[in-house]
C-alpha cells in the first residue's frame, strides 16, 4: 500500500513537472533498443564466419576482386556489381523481392539453404525485404542465364506469363559508365567494406561500355554464390 | 469563448496543418490506390520509370506517414497543447518554421522519390540532406512543443501531451540512429551498418515509426478528442497511466519480430515476440479506456458524426492491436511473413486507425478553428460509411491473398514435391489485388468527400465572415 502510495507520488511529480517527464521518457523508450542492438555488434555468435571462417574470402595480398572464383568465401561487390545493386535500391526492387530464405523444408527446396548473416555483411543497406510479391533472390546467381534476365528485365510476361513485374527496357539503353564508382568504393571502404587501394583505382575502368542492364545482371548473378555453404554443417542454432 | 480562444491561442499554423492534412491524406491515398492497380494489371506502369510501383510505394508510404500523418500529428498536438496549457504556443515563428520545413520535406520527397533517388531503406528512403531537414524540423517542432508545457498554466500536463512527448523523443532517437549514412554525393549515401546490425536497427525504427509516430501520436489524439467530442472525462486516470508507461517502456522491443526465422540470432526475435504478446494489455487497456469515455453517451453515437470516426478508429485499434501480437507467434509468423498478410495488417492499423481516429480529430478542429459549422454533415456520414467499407474490402483481401500465399508456398503435392510453382501464387492473387485496389478507391473516395467538405468549410468561413468576426471580436474584448 505504502508502496503503492509512493508510485503515485512520483507520477503526480512527473505530471507536474516537464523535465521530469522528458527525462523519464527517455530513459524509458531507450531500453529496449539497447538491450536489442548493442549486443548484435559485440556478441560473437552473430556472424557465423566467426566460427567458420570459411564463408568469407581468404584474400591474399596482390589478389584483385576478379580473382575471386564462386564458392571462395564472401567478397566485396564489383564495380559492375555494386553500380547494378545501386540500380536494384533506385528501382525499389526490395519492395517486391526479399533477399533471406528462412530454415524451413519448402523455402530450402524453392530457394536453397537458409541465408547466413555473413553473407549480407557486405550490404550497404541491407536488403533482405519483408515482401514476397515476387520470389526471394538471396539464392538467386546462376539459376537462370544472362540471357533469360535480359529478356525478363525488358519484358517479364515474355517469360514468365503470370508475373505482375514492370517491364525495365530503359536499363538496357542507359549507359553506367562514367558513373563514379571510385567514390562509392571509397564511402563503402569508410562504412568497413574492406576495398583495396587497387580495387578502388580500378573500379571506374570496370564500367567501360556497360550498360545499366549489365550491371543488374551481374548483380543477380552473384547473389549467393560468393559463399559456399555445407549441407550438413550447422551454422546456427 | 471561441473568440476568445481565436486571440489567445495561435490557431492559423493549426489551420495550414489541418488543411493540407487533408490534401495529403487525398495525395497519399491516391498513390496507393494506382500502385494497387499496377499489382493488378501491371500494364498500369506504362513503361515509364517514375511511375512504377517500386519507385512509387516508397511515395505512397512516405505520403501517408509523413505527408498525412505528420501535418495531422502536428496539427492536432499544437492544438491540443494550447488548449491543455491554457497558453498560446512557445514561438509562433517556430512554428511556422516547422510548418514550412515539413512541407519542404514533403514536396523533396514527391520529387526526388519518383526519380529513384533513395537510400533503400524501407519506410526511410529520403535521401541524407533530406534526412538533416527532417532532424531539423523535427526538433524544432518537439522544442516548441515541450517549451509550451513548461510556461503552461495548468499545474498538470494533461495525458494526451505526455503522448505526443513519447512520440516525439522516440522518433528523434531513431530517425538519428537510423539514417547514419556516409554520403558519396548530394543524392547517394550509403547506411553506417550492413546486414543483419542494419536490419535489426531498421526494423527498430520501421516498427517504432508505427509504435510511436503512428500509435503512441495518435493516442495522444484520442486523448484529447474522444473526451472533448463526447463531452465526458477520460473514462480512467489509472488506465492511462498504465497505457502510457507500458507502451513506453514495451512498444520499443517490438521490431525483432519482423526478423522470425532470418539470419538474426534467435534470442533478439524471441524478445521481441515475448514482448511483443505482452502489449495486448496497455493497448486494449487504451482502447478500452477510449470506449468507455462514452459511458453514459452512447446516444451520441447516433447522431455524431464526428465521433462515430473516433469510435470505429478505437475498435481497429483494438483489432490490430490483438492481430499483431498474433502475427508476432513464431509459427503465425512462419506463414505470415513475406505475405500480403502484413499489408493487410498495416492497413487495418493504418486506414483503420490512423486515419479514422486523425479524421474525427480534423473535423473537430475544423468548427473550433473556422469557428463555423462543416460545410455538410451528410457529407461526413457519406464519408464515415465509405472509409469503414473500403477499409474492410482492403483488409479482407488482404487476410485471404496473404493466408492463401503462404498455404501455396508451403503446399506439398503427394509425390513430396511443392505443389505449386511460384508464378502459380501470383497468379492466384490476381482477383485479390483487384479487390484490394476497390477497396482503396472507396476509401480514396471517401477522402476526396472530405477534402472538398473541408475546402466549402474554409470558404463558408470566409464568406460568413465566422473567423474574421472572431478575430476582430477577441481585439476589441
Amino acid at each position: 500500500m505504502a508502496n503503492e502510495n509512493q508510485s503515485v507520488g512520483l507520477q503526480e511529480k512527473t505530471e507536474k513537472n516537464i523535465w521530469l517527464l522528458l527525462i523519464l521518457v527517455a530513459l524509458a523508450l531507450s531500453v529496449g533498443g539497447l538491450v536489442e542492438i548493442v549486443p548484435l555488434f559485440t556478441m560473437k555468435s552473430t556472424m557465423e564466419h566467426n566460427a567458420a571462417p570459411e564463408l568469407i574470402w581468404q584474400r591474399q595480398a596482390g589478389q584483385a576482386l576478379r580473382d575471386h572464383k564462386p564458392g571462395d568465401g564472401m567478397r566485396p561487390y564489383s564495380a559492375l556489381e555494386l553500380a547494378g545493386r545501386d540500380i536494384y535500391l533506385r528501382e525499389g526492387c526490395y519492395t517486391c523481392h526479399s533477399q533471406m530464405v528462412r530454415p524451413f523444408r519448402d523455402e530450402k527446396e524453392r530457394y536453397g539453404h537458409y541465408s547466413l548473416a555473413s553473407e549480407s555483411m557486405y550490404d550497404h543497406p541491407f536488403q533482405w525485404g519483408s515482401k514476397r510479391t515476387g520470389p526471394d533472390f538471396a539464392r538467386l546467381g546462376g539459376k537462370y542465364s544472362d540471357d533469360w534476365h535480359r529478356k525478363h528485365l525488358r519484358a517479364p510476361r515474355s517469360v514468365v506469363p503470370e508475373s505482375v513485374m514492370p517491364n525495365y527496357p530503359w536499363l538496357k539503353d542507359n549507359s553506367v559508365e562514367g558513373k563514379d564508382m571510385e567514390a562509392r568504393f571509397k564511402a563503402m571502404r569508410l562504412v568497413g567494406v574492406p576495398y583495396t587501394d587497387e580495387d578502388i583505382d580500378v573500379a571506374n575502368a570496370e564500367l567501360a561500355g556497360k550498360t545499366e542492364e549489365d550491371a543488374m545482371v551481374a548483380y543477380l548473378q552473384v547473389l549467393g554464390t560468393m559463399a559456399k555453404l555445407d549441407e550438413n554443417k550447422v551454422y546456427r542454432e | 469563448m471561441d473568440a476568445a480562444a481565436e486571440q489567445k491561442y495561435n490557431f492559423d499554423v493549426v489551420r495550414w496543418f489541418t488543411v493540407m492534412a487533408v490534401v495529403y491524406l487525398v495525395v497519399g491515398a491516391l498513390v496507393g490506390v494506382y500502385i494497387a492497380a499496377e499489382l493488378a494489371w501491371p500494364i498500369l506502369n506504362f513503361d515509364i520509370p517514375y511511375i512504377t510501383f517500386g519507385r512509387l510505394r516508397p511515395l505512397h508510404t512516405n505520403a501517408v506517414i509523413f505527408a498525412f500523418g505528420g501535418c495531422a500529428l502536428m496539427a492536432t498536438s499544437y492544438y491540443s497543447v494550447q488548449r491543455t496549457c491554457g497558453v498560446r504556443l512557445w514561438s509562433d515563428k517556430l512554428a511556422w518554421f516547422v510548418f514550412i520545413g515539413w512541407n519542404l520535406i514533403i514536396v523533396s520527397a514527391v520529387i526526388t522519390l519518383p526519380l529513384g533517388l533513395t537510400s533503400g531503406k524501407e519506410y526511410a528512403e529520403l535521401e541524407w540532406p533530406i534526412d538533416l531537414l527532417i532532424a531539423v524540423v523535427w526538433l524544432a517542432y518537439s522544442f516548441n512543443f515541450i517549451m509550451t508545457l513548461a510556461t503552461r498554466k495548468s499545474s498538470h500536463i494533461y495525458v494526451s501531451n505526455w503522448f505526443f512527448l513519447g512520440m516525439m523523443v522516440m522518433i528523434t532517437y531513431l530517425h538519428v540512429v537510423n539514417s547514419l549514412a556516409i554520403p558519396v554525393s548530394l543524392f547517394r549515401s550509403y547506411s553506417v551498418f550492413s546486414g543483419v546490425q542494419d536490419a535489426m536497427i531498421q526494423w527498430w525504427w520501421g516498427h517504432n515509426a508505427v509504435g510511436f509516430y503512428l500509435t503512441a501520436g495518435f493516442l495522444g489524439i484520442m486523448y484529447y478528442f474522444v473526451p472533448k467530442q463526447a463531452g465526458r472525462p477520460v473514462y480512467s486516470y489509472g488506465l492511462s497511466v498504465i497505457h502510457f508507461w507500458a507502451l513506453m517502456f514495451g512498444y520499443v522491443w517490438l521490431g525483432a519480430h519482423h526478423l522470425h526465422y532470418t539470419a538474426l540470432p534467435d534470442w533478439t526475435g524471441s524478445l521481441g515476440a515475448a514482448i511483443s504478446l505482452a502489449m495486448i494489455i496497455p493497448s486494449w487497456g487504451g482502447a478500452v479506456n477510449g470506449m468507455m469515455t462514452l459511458s453514459g453517451a452512447w446516444d451520441k453515437l447516433r447522431t455524431d458524426y464526428v465521433l462515430r470516426f473516433l469510435i470505429m478508429s478505437l475498435a481497429f485499434y483494438a483489432m490490430s492491436t490483438f492481430e499483431g501480437p498474433v502475427m508476432s507467434l513464431k509459427t503465425v509468423n512462419a506463414l505470415s511473413h513475406y505475405t500480403d498478410w502484413t499489408v493487410g495488417h498495416v492497413h487495418a492499423g493504418a486506414l483503420g486507425w490512423v486515419a479514422m481516429v486523425a479524421i474525427g480529430a480534423i473535423y473537430h478542429m475544423m468548427t473550433r478553428t473556422f469557428h463555423t459549422e462543416m460545410w455538410s454533415l451528410k457529407l461526413i456520414n457519406a464519408h464515415f460509411w465509405t472509409a469503414t467499407i473500403g477499409a474492410v474490402i482492403y483488409i479482407v483481401s488482404m487476410w485471404v491473398s496473404g493466408i492463401m500465399q503462404g498455404l501455396m508456398w508451403r503446399a506439398y503435392d503427394e509425390y513430396g514435391t511443392l505443389a505449386y510453382t511460384f508464378a502459380e501464387s501470383v497468379e492466384a492473387m490476381h482477383p485479390y489485388y483487384a479487390m484490394r485496389a476497390v477497396g482503396g478507391a472507396i476509401f480514396l473516395l471517401g477522402a476526396m468527400m472530405m477534402l472538398i467538405n473541408v475546402l466549402m468549410t474554409v470558404t463558408k468561413a470566409s464568406s460568413e465572415g465566422s473567423l474574421q468576426q472572431a478575430r476582430t471580436a477577441a481585439a476589441t474584448a
